[in-house]
């Protein structure tokens, strides 16, 4: 079935530096399932690694062994070269690796900036401590300015935002807190054409900031848009690791589309030719 | 405004964000969650003051605040509880369970009522940790939780008020040593002009004060609204969920704690069957105060107002001189009018 998979292990240029994140050879099993099963990858600072696949293919559990909420049950995790266990999302964090999820990790009906800063508050330096509202509030704005989102209103319950500019806020969220590997959840799964590329403009952003971005989504158009490095999962394995060079935006489209047997059977046979 | 933005898509130059308009200040006005509330209070305080003469005296207005403050000092714990999406049916019998505790440990174990009071309190905590340990443990409603706690809190307050003392309310402690402070602190009177007014009055506005002060401009408030409007996205953003919910449970049995003090100074011995069913005038106070029963929305303040409300109509009816069997419709037919009012001005100020 799945046994004669090919491995290719291209080495991305990285200009000799050691990769942010590196996963070497990594599985995780819950009990007698196996959901994944030799992923290696690397993001690199300043690149954009796409990792895409269908639903169930297993993007949610790596996603969840990178930012620390799983833990991988054969493999290497490395960071900064050195093999690391992550023992939680705060262990990751505190590591410069900053995830935002699907569902944003947003409080619908509080206002932007207090979204912002939530776990994270500013407080006056004098009695009582009480919290820093405008610094606050001014901090958001030009973060997101910074970024490119011009909100006339941080007090505006971020619920009334469009889900681009949500998204947009919770990745600038992460930045400002010290993520240097921005792990992305299907950022544009939700999202309408014109909101999707805004999103894509941010992660183009970040990337030249310097941030590692991990981009998981199940749109290889996207994908194919913003990444430098492409990873494919199919059931858990790993089908395809190539950079943006080596892989037309058709080849990739075609490689993500293979549902059936027959048409896997056929990317397989025509990949070995 | 209507008329700049369409001078605006007249000429095709509209530059601003699209998606966020700004609110002008009315809008913002009718969208803090107190606002219906406020409206409501102004005009049943106006109708009372015509339909009811003996309301429009001084004394009149401090009854009706004292009524409120025994409500309020509640309803401000179960606010702050239901911003942190989280509900609490024992609060009511929690307030008979602290003083029949106060008073039966002083009374039969010979201790200072300051003491006793200390005890109490210790005790009504632990029954808030308690209601909140089992719902963030169990993760079952904090409605079926404190059902349970409700009765057996309302059983233990029956039973063992009767073993203890052999009769359903405790013997007076009006003669026991730190009765005389106790009572200064809990239950005294002051005059304003001539006019009597309960300290509890002032206790009431000071934790509306401090619930305020503390949602809003604190990082505890912030993680108050952010666990009661979507606890998931708080703890992934490391608010410690868990522990914000246990405090708040537990500020609600300290709230009770403190009325229940009142109660037990204000009158030396406390009926053991007491307190069953107010726990829905603390949360009608909320809601008419614009809570939202969902959490994550509303304001201390708002729940005063909805206290306020409370006490004007249990006293405003008696005023009038109408059956006061009537209150409980008044109230119910106020909860369903202010809920819906709530809602519309809600949805009217998030859609413009």
């Amino acid at each position: 079935m799945t046994t004669t998979v090919e491995k290719p292990s291209h080495d991305a240029p990285s200009g000799g530096k050691a990769p942010l994140v590196e996963l070497k050879n990594v599985g995780k099993t819950y009990g007698n399932i196996t959901a994944l099963k030799d992923i290696c990858l690397r993001v690199h600072a300043g690149e954009v690694t796409g990792i895409l696949g269908d639903n169930g293919a297993g993007k949610s559990t790596l996603i969840k062994i990178i930012s620390g909420l799983h833990q991988q049950t054969e493999g290497d995790l490395l960071v900064d070269g050195e093999s690391t266990r992550f023992s939680s999302p705060a262990d990751a964090l505190s590591k410069g690796i900053a995830t935002v999820y699907q569902n944003l990790a947003v409080v619908p009906l509080m206002p932007v900036w207090r979204n912002f800063f939530l776990g994270q508050e500013i407080r006056k330096k004098s009695f009582p401590f009480s919290l820093d509202a405008n610094a606050m509030r001014a901090t958001t704005l030009t973060e997101l300015s910074k970024m490119g989102i011009e909100l006339p209103d941080v007090d505006a319950p971020i619920g009334s935002l469009s889900g681009g500019q949500r998204q947009c806020v919770a990745i600038a969220r992460a930045v400002f807190f010290g993520a240097r590997v921005l792990i992305l959840d299907e950022p544009t799964a939700a999202l309408g054409v014109k909101q999707s590329g805004v999103v894509l403009k941010y992660i183009t952003a970040a990337k030249e900031a310097g941030f590692g971005v991990v981009f998981i989504t199940h749109n290889p158009h996207h994908a194919h848009m913003v990444g430098d490095h492409f990873v494919l999962l199919n059931r858990g394995r790993q089908k395809l690791d190539c950079a943006y060079d080596d892989i037309t935006l058709d080849r990739l489209t075609q490689e993500m589309a293979g549902g059936d047997e027959l048409e896997a059977l056929t990317h397989e046979l025509g990949r070995k030719v | 405004m209507t008329t700049q933005a369409d001078l605006e898509v007249a000429d095709h130059k509209v530059v601003r964000d699209e998606r966020v308009k700004e609110r002008n200040r009315l809008q913002r006005l009718l969208i803090r969650p107190e606002m219906g509330a406020g409206i409501g209070a102004i005009g049943i305080f106006v109708f009372f003051l015509v339909v009811a003469p003996p309301f429009r005296e001084a004394n009149s207005l401090a009854t009706v605040l004292y009524a409120s403050s025994t409500i309020g000092i509640m309803a401000c714990g179960v606010a702050v509880l239901m911003i942190g999406g989280e509900f609490d049916l024992s609060a009511g019998v929690a307030v008979t369970f602290s003083s029949l505790a106060a008073s039966m440990l002083a009374y039969n174990l010979h201790l200072n009522l300051w003491v006793g009071a200390a005890l109490a309190l210790v005790l009504a905590l632990g029954v808030g940790f308690l209601n909140g340990f089992l719902v963030m443990k169990t993760k079952i409603p904090s409605f079926l939780i404190t059902l349970s706690s409700f009765f057996m809190l309302a059983g233990i307050n029956l039973a063992v008020t009767k073993l203890v003392a052999g009769q359903v309310a405790t013997q007076s402690v009006g003669d026991m040593s730190g009765f005389a402070s106790a009572q200064k602190v809990f239950a005294s009177s002051f005059d304003v002009f001539g006019v009597s007014i309960r300290v509890t009055v002032v206790w009431w506005l000071v934790f509306t004060a401090v619930a305020t002060w503390v949602l809003f401009k604190t990082k505890i408030g912030n993680w108050i609204f952010a666990v009661g409007g979507d606890a998931d996205s708080a703890r992934a953003v490391g608010v410690p969920v868990t522990k914000v919910k246990i405090g708040l449970f537990m500020f609600v049995g300290f709230c009770a704690w403190f009325v229940g003090m009142h109660l037990l100074f204000a009158f030396n011995t406390v009926q053991s069957g007491q307190g069953i069913g107010n726990e829905f005038f603390y949360i009608i106070a909320a809601v008419i105060g614009g809570c939202l029963l969902t959490g994550g929305y509303g304001t201390a303040v708002g729940a005063a107002i909805g206290a306020f409300i409370f006490g004007m109509t249990n006293q405003g009816i008696v005023y009038a001189g109408w059956d006061p069997d009537w209150f409980k419709f008044f109230l119910g037919a106020m909860l369903l009018f202010a809920v819906i009012a709530n809602n519309a001005f809600r949805n009217y100020a998030a859609k413009k």
